[in-house]
């Protein structure tokens, strides 16, 4: 097992250096960002020089990728524009922890995301939970009374949820249970932020504030893992070993429980296992519409204004997270179905 | 929606054997009519067709600011700004927008938009994913790593932010382009373009999957001992044997374009000027959460009829084009 892990783990180095290359060379699309630095009070352009040094844009795109990766501490760079370097590089590259720093706010990339990421962990980690408990219960009670009535409005409503944009959904809740309950005098609910200034950042308004954000979520991917759910129930119950289970005069209940929702549940776990990560960046239009503070909003934010450091750091984080959760998928799955034998 | 789903999906029907055996084609057509709800789906769609295609008869009427009666994609595109934010009426059925324009026109013309920009990437999916998938399989060695590692890679990167920063590098400073006698905004082929180029890594591993599987048989040596070049077994045989998954895979990836215009152009990236999508009319309309619902829900449940439309048709040409598919014909 402790071989697997650490092969699986020598597999994704290279892997996150490809992608981080890809990124690096989609960044360069983004033109000069000391250009359009400043908007109000423009930087005269022998400072806009000096900037672009002492950033180390009057690299060659190469040399900018090494710098970024391992650092320019062991080299001198040119400050002064004369040719001879002649400053100690500063930076230590992302593979010593050094993030780099937003052209922006001029502070560590890291600390920003670390500033937003538990905003958005609190979203998503709560919405995952809400999503997995919905699946399975709504794919079960599907799979249990096939093509009956509920099943059949539930196919429906997964479809129609399936299909729904993010923002249509976010509007329509916001415009039912924010404005018209007000409208009408009901208790209604925030729609931006994550809490009142007026009252503070206070558990209850927390929660207050993520029902909706929380609902838009949970509605669309529920939809989607509630129909994966039923199709691999149902196709369980269709096995020899459940016929068994129920021959032996076993209560109905207890076969699908005991027998038939773990085995059904395998293929779940690794889709959800595989979907994880990708809830941090699914957030981003939700993230935009409640103005909820994560990661997503600070991504928007910074590329309006071209930060490539910043959009490098929090794409790196969800690289790295997609490829880490891919080996946890792995590894629990092999510790759940002990049919399957990592080697 | 009710009438679709009370009954069910593979009905009892008896099987009334026919004396020839039938194509895998007439099987596939056959079990498609009776997927209840891909006809459904079909007709969604046709609907939605005729109102993109024939409503634009109705969208005509008086232009204040140039004074004198329009119709078209003219009428669609005429701000007056002197009627901004009026609420549905008989001139205005859909309402108009922030700067006068009429909400009902644009749908029509957006529509055309953003079917064209969901046919176009899609297609470009399909031929990206094809070609990368059979390549990396018929291939192998090198060729096969260094193609599967690069879509890995691709896969890894959640594809809304590759869409978000390919959005805003090459969005502006556009020249218009002329299609059809239409005067369009260069960032449709921009958003096509960047659509497809982030869209084709699933097909591509459906693809080389089935033609890792396929290159082994017997009919690919013979034509290969025949003397077929590499580029003729690919088109003229591999390829063709797995049409299923191309086809399932284009009808799904038109409805996931037009969601992903959707989504570029509500952050405001996408389709700029005066070329009405749905995704673009929906571009700051939140703002108007309260003060203006129509400027959001005539576009967005547009987009949302569509999509489910085309849902309903790739899951009934999913099933109908399996050929293990046991559903009764």
């Amino acid at each position: 097992m402790t071989n697997y892990i650490i092969r699986r783990l020598a597999q994704a180095i290279p892997q996150l250096f490809i992608i981080s290359i890809i990124l690096f060379t989609l960044m360069q699309a983004f033109g000069d960002p000391v250009a359009t630095l400043g908007a109000r009070n423009p930087p005269r352009p022998e400072e806009k020089e000096r900037l672009r040094r002492q950033l180390g844009l009057d690299q060659p795109v190469y040399m900018q990728y090494i710098t970024w990766l391992v650092g320019n501490d062991w080299q001198k760079i040119d400050m002064d524009g004369d040719g001879v370097p002649e400053t100690p590089g500063q930076r230590k590259g992302i593979l010593r922890g050094d993030w780099g720093n937003s052209l922006v706010a001029r502070r560590p990339v890291l600390e920003m995301i670390g500033e937003r990421l538990p905003n958005t962990l609190i979203l998503m980690i709560t919405a995952e939970i809400v999503i997995i408990i919905l699946s399975l219960m709504i794919g079960l009670v599907s799979a249990l009374r096939p093509y009956s009535l509920f099943d059949n409005i539930v196919t429906g409503l997964s479809f129609i949820g399936y299909s729904m944009p993010v923002f249509w959904l976010a509007l329509m809740l916001m415009y039912i249970f924010a404005v018209n309950f007000r409208r009408w005098g009901l208790p209604y609910l925030p729609t931006v932020g994550m809490f009142d200034p007026a009252v503070g950042k206070t558990p209850a308004e927390i929660i207050k504030h993520m029902i909706l954000p929380l609902t838009t979520l949970a509605v669309i991917s529920t939809a989607g893992y509630s129909r994966f759910v039923r199709s691999s129930v149902l196709e369980v119950l269709g096995q020899d070993y459940v016929r068994t289970a129920r021959a032996k005069g076993l209560k109905a209940m207890y076969v699908v429980f005991r027998h038939a929702l773990p085995n059904a549940a395998l293929p779940f776990i690794t889709l959800i296992g595989l979907d994880i990560p990708f809830l941090l960046a699914g957030a981003v239009v939700t993230e935009r519409i409640f103005a909820w503070p994560g990661m997503g909003r600070l991504f928007l934010d910074h590329t309006e204004r071209a930060d490539f450091p910043m959009l490098m750091g929090i794409l790196m984080l969800i690289s790295i997270a997609v490829v880490i959760f891919q080996i946890i998928t792995d590894v629990v799955y092999s510790f759940v179905d002990p049919r399957i034998r990592l080697e | 929606m009710t009438n679709t789903t009370s009954t069910p999906l593979t009905g009892n029907t008896k099987l009334n054997s026919p004396a020839a055996p039938l194509s895998p084609m007439a099987l596939g057509v056959r079990r498609f009519r009776k997927h209840r709800m891909a006809m459904f789906g079909l007709g969604l769609l046709i609907l939605l067709m005729f109102y993109i295609s024939f409503a634009g008869l109705l969208s005509k009427g008086y232009c204040a600011p140039i004074n004198k009666d329009v119709s078209g994609e003219a009428w669609a595109n005429c701000n007056d700004t002197s009627l901004k934010l009026q609420p549905p009426s008989a001139d205005h059925i859909f309402g108009t927008d922030v700067i006068g324009r009429d909400i009902f026109a644009r749908t029509i013309y957006g529509g055309q938009i953003s079917l064209l920009i969901g046919i176009s990437a899609a297609i470009m999916e399909v031929i990206l994913g094809a070609l990368i998938g059979s390549l990396a399989a018929y291939y192998g060695g090198w060729v096969d790593s260094a193609l599967m590692r690069f879509t890995e890679a691709m896969l890894n990167i959640p594809s809304l932010f590759l869409l978000i920063i390919g959005a805003r590098f090459f969005g502006g400073g556009l020249p218009s382009i002329n299609l059809l006698g239409r005067e369009l905004t260069g960032s449709v082929i921009v958003i096509i373009l960047i659509i497809g180029a982030t869209s084709w890594m699933y097909l591509a591993r459906i693809v080389r999957a089935n033609i890792l599987s396929l290159r082994e048989r017997d009919f690919v040596s013979a034509s290969r001992a025949l003397g077929a070049s590499d580029r003729r077994i690919i088109l003229a045989h591999l390829l063709p044997n797995t049409t299923a998954p191309l086809i399932v895979s284009a009808t799904l990836g038109v409805a996931n374009a037009i969601l992903a215009e959707a989504y570029v152009s509500f952050l405001g990236l996408g389709v700029q000027g005066a070329t009405a999508t749905w995704g673009n009319m929906l571009d700051g309309a939140y703002q108007y959460l309260e003060a203006a619902p129509w400027l959001w829900f005539f576009p967005g449940t547009l987009i949302l009829l569509t999509v489910l439309g085309i849902n309903f048709v790739g899951d009934g040409l999913r099933d109908a084009l399996d050929p293990y598919s046991t559903r009764h014909v």
